[in-house]
């Protein structure tokens, strides 16, 4: 029976989350697995309705297992506008207090949604897709284990939605962005462990001599996530029906675990897991070797060996101890180079191909990626210097730094792979529309650079701000001033995500039809075909 | 590394192997790279022995510039505390009128008491001391206790209605719907809006001031001018802490609403409250 095992299990759990809705010892922690309930019995519904008694057909052991790509190409896209929908929504939401709606929509719920939503349900899964896309290729292997892979994707998408209804219904360990409690943490243990194996087992098992080099740096996101997620995530909960846990550390060391959690979710999520996609994704659109097989190496063990130690800088001047900011100010600064080596392989493999820039808009986009890629880890050292630190910790100067490496590196480089993908996932000739995706780009970069100028102006305003004294050595500003002067940015700020979210909007579109089989007659881009034989 | 596989664009050879379609180029790392990194691994070194940084057994390195962020810390704020110590000293020593009085000590007083002000009285008073309904204004030369310094004084260190503070400034309006009639007050009512404005109905203003007469001249006076020993405020100039017009006149005849202020003494220590007064004294309605 098809999915016979699999309606069995589900089932169980749908009962056990009733079960624990019924017993569980708080209020939020009952409507949550209400929520798991309701998630698991329609699953198990969905799976009932399409169950078949016939023998499935065999499968084929050397083509490719992209069902759970194709679903991750979607859930990406899917998530993708809602976390950025989410961010503009509490962009708004500081620039005009009274659209917090008490008390599951106000700002303190809905930020862990957005930068969830868009870290990890749609980071992650832009990773996950693209890491079993690549992995397959590059070693001329089928996935490993069976339908393991769709555990790991629809594991996954439980986590996303357990995670993100937790944070609404006010469940946080208040961890910044390892905000699930124990019993999510628990669960996206095991989906991830499953993914470790998925990825190795296809690793182990290609056709190829050599480990190409994307995989190694999915490699590294994937076993240091594991440990990251663990270690931050050690904690006792105050009882095995409820939604609160106590960390297993306290005071600063709490702090530094969970920064040094926090650091190298950048970098092995946000740094590493998406240099993979661009070694394998900028190579095969531009259709140019890599440039420097020597230099990939030497950066990747350098980023590997220095990203682990920078945490402490999330920590200038606070109880952490000197020596401990010193080391984190020091390996942030070594960090610079290593990170550039990714630019400089990034760029230097177009050499060749640099014309493609006026014709083919997906390689601007990678482009503009791998160029705020190099302009966020050039930035994130300098202020990472306990001198820049001193203005600009705790001030929107970091909110415009993340968000020029999140929606410009991050961003951008999915968007582009997804492009590259999905035509080929669903056997399209091409995209739906090329020039949409021209609007795509424009509506994205216009968005980043006023996103990321308006806070570094407005940051380093409310650094002086704070900071500004008068000849008599007495404060001149009040907190409510510097939030009073903060106003105009917000609106400009929420105009920039805005038009981000809007460039999304169309991407989605774009990609729907694409999957729907439909192609948009267009006129070629300007300067694919010579001006000659247009005029003809 | 090389192979006999040469890249036919750029002429340099690649290192022979090949994954779905991409090769990868045998080239150097450029130089100014590996240079730039190399110096960063110096600087590093060097921060490193300069400044805390390396973990022993049971302590760190302290690096040869005997940096300490705590020390930073006491340094800078003794550095503060020693040049602001003369003139805290005679804050101290001296009454708030003698204060006021010295050029160079009001001076410090009203930037020391700005600083205090934006921390403690914003949230109440609003950041330009503006007020807003139920909360005085503080710039005006409207005081309901008075704007003398020291009166201001005495109003920051022990608050308006503060129960724990036996010297805090207490009045207490009666609620006049308990003791005169609906009517009555609606005619009091008309008869105080009367003295700083117009009024809707001219006939009540009469007996208005009848009842005036016989229920509240006893704290406001008979000029409704108020009295500041009592903490009544004064009905005829117009400003009004809990809204303007008959219907809010009558609102609070009826049921006065009695803010409370706390007293900041105890909280801000002496000194404080003595450069918060002169500070609101020099805002412009000081008296």
């Amino acid at each position: 029976m098809k999915f016979g095992k699999e309606i069995v299990l589900l089932s169980l759990f749908a009962f056990a989350a009733l079960v624990a809705a019924g017993a569980g010892v708080n209020e939020p922690f009952r409507q949550h697995m209400w929520v798991l309930f309701f998630a698991l019995a329609g699953f198990t519904a969905i799976l009932l309705r399409n169950t078949e008694f016939r023998p499935a057909a065999p499968i084929d052991p050397s083509a490719y297992m992209d069902g759970p790509i194709r679903y991750g190409a979607i859930a990406t896209m899917f998530w993708g506008v809602i976390g950025m929908l989410v961010g503009v929504v509490i962009a708004l939401q500081l620039a005009y207090p009274d659209l917090n709606i008490q008390p599951w929509f106000n700002f303190g719920r809905l930020r862990p949604l957005h930068t969830s939503g868009v870290v990890f349900a749609f980071g992650g899964n832009a990773l996950l897709c693209t890491s079993l896309y690549v992995v397959q290729r590059t070693c001329r292997a089928r996935l490993f284990g069976g339908d393991l892979g769709w555990f790991v994707f629809w594991g996954y998408q439980l986590f996303i939605v357990m995670a993100a209804t937790g944070y609404l219904l006010g469940i946080t360990e208040s961890r910044e962005y390892a905000e699930p409690e124990w019993y999510v943490d628990i669960w996206l243990t095991i989906v991830w462990v499953a993914y470790l194996i998925l990825f190795l087992g296809t690793i182990l098992k290609r056709k190829e001599p050599h480990i190409y080099v994307a995989n190694w740096f999915y490699l590294s996101f994937i076993v240091t996530i594991a440990m990251l997620h663990v270690v931050n995530n050690l904690s006792m909960p105050a009882s095995f029906l409820g939604s609160k846990s106590y960390s297993a550390f306290s005071g600063v060391q709490d702090a530094l675990t969970q920064w040094w959690y926090g650091h190298n979710a950048v970098g092995f999520f946000l740094t590493a897991g998406f240099l993979g996609m661009m070694y394998y994704f900028v190579p095969k659109q531009a259709n140019r070797p890599v440039y420097s097989y020597r230099l990939s190496i030497v950066h990747f063990w350098a980023i590997i060996f220095l990203y682990i130690w920078a945490g402490p800088h999330h920590l200038h001047y606070t109880a952490l101890p000197d020596w401990a900011q010193t080391l984190g100010m020091v390996f942030s600064i070594m960090l610079w180079m290593p990170s550039w080596g990714g630019m400089i392989n990034g760029l230097m493999t177009l050499s060749g191909a640099w014309d493609k820039l006026r014709t083919d808009p997906i390689i601007r986009m990678m482009v503009m990626a791998i160029a705020f890629y190099g302009m966020s880890t050039f930035e994130g050292p300098m202020m990472s210097i306990k001198t820049v630190n001193s203005l600009s910790h705790y001030t929107d100067w970091t909110i415009g730094h993340v968000h020029s490496g999140a929606l410009g590196w991050v961003g951008m480089i999915s968007f582009g792979a997804l492009y590259y993908m999905v035509p080929k996932l669903w056997n399209r000739e091409r995209l739906y529309s090329l020039r949409l995706v021209t609007w795509h780009f424009w509506l994205a970069t216009l968005g980043i650079v006023v996103y990321a100028s308006v806070m570094w102006v407005s940051g380093i305003m409310q650094g002086l701000m704070w900071r500004e004294y008068d000849e008599q050595g007495f404060l001149v500003y009040s907190f409510a001033e510097t939030v009073a002067a903060m106003h105009p940015y917000y609106i400009m700020r929420a105009i920039g995500g805005a038009m981000y979210l809007s460039g999304a909007l169309i991407m989605a579109w774009n990609i729907a039809m694409t999957i729907l089989g439909y192609r948009r007659e267009e006129d070629p881009m300007p300067g694919s075909v010579p001006a000659l034989q247009l005029a003809r | 590394m090389s192979s006999d596989h040469i890249d036919e664009v750029s002429g340099i050879s690649t290192t022979g192997h090949e994954w779905d379609g991409i090769r990868e180029l045998n080239n150097p790392l450029p130089r100014w790279w590996v240079i730039t990194f190399y110096m960063t691994i110096v600087w590093a070194i060097g921060y490193t022995i300069a400044y805390p940084a390396w973990p022993l057994l049971h302590s760190a390195t302290k690096g040869v510039l005997g940096y300490s962020s705590r020390n930073e810390v006491k340094n800078e704020l003794s550095a503060a505390e020693a040049a602001k110590g003369k003139y805290v000293a005679a804050i101290e020593s001296k009454s708030v009128s003698e204060i006021a009085a010295d050029d160079t000590l009001r001076e410090f007083a009203v930037a020391a008491g700005a600083a205090a002000f934006k921390v403690n009285c914003v949230q109440c008073h609003g950041s330009g001391a503006q007020g807003s309904k139920g909360f005085p204004n503080l710039n005006d030369d409207d005081w309901l206790w008075g704007g003398e310094v020291d009166q201001i004084q005495q109003t920051i260190a022990h608050g308006i209605r503060f129960a724990s503070d036996p010297a805090t400034r207490l009045s207490e309006m009666p609620a006049f719907g308990d003791i005169i009639t609906a009517d009555q007050i609606k005619q009091v009512s008309t008869y105080v809006a009367s003295l700083s404005g117009t009024v809707g109905d001219q006939s009540l203003v009469a007996p208005g001031a009848k009842v005036f007469a016989e229920n509240c001249v006893a704290c406001h006076g008979d000029n409704a001018k108020g009295n500041k020993e009592l903490g009544a405020p004064d009905l005829t100039d117009a400003i009004w802490l809990y809204g303007s017009g008959e219907a809010a006149i009558a609102a609070q005849v009826t049921a006065p609403k009695q803010g409370v202020m706390p007293a900041w003494g105890a909280r801000l220590g002496e000194t404080k409250v003595k450069e918060l007064a002169v500070y609101i004294h020099s805002l412009g309605g000081g008296e």
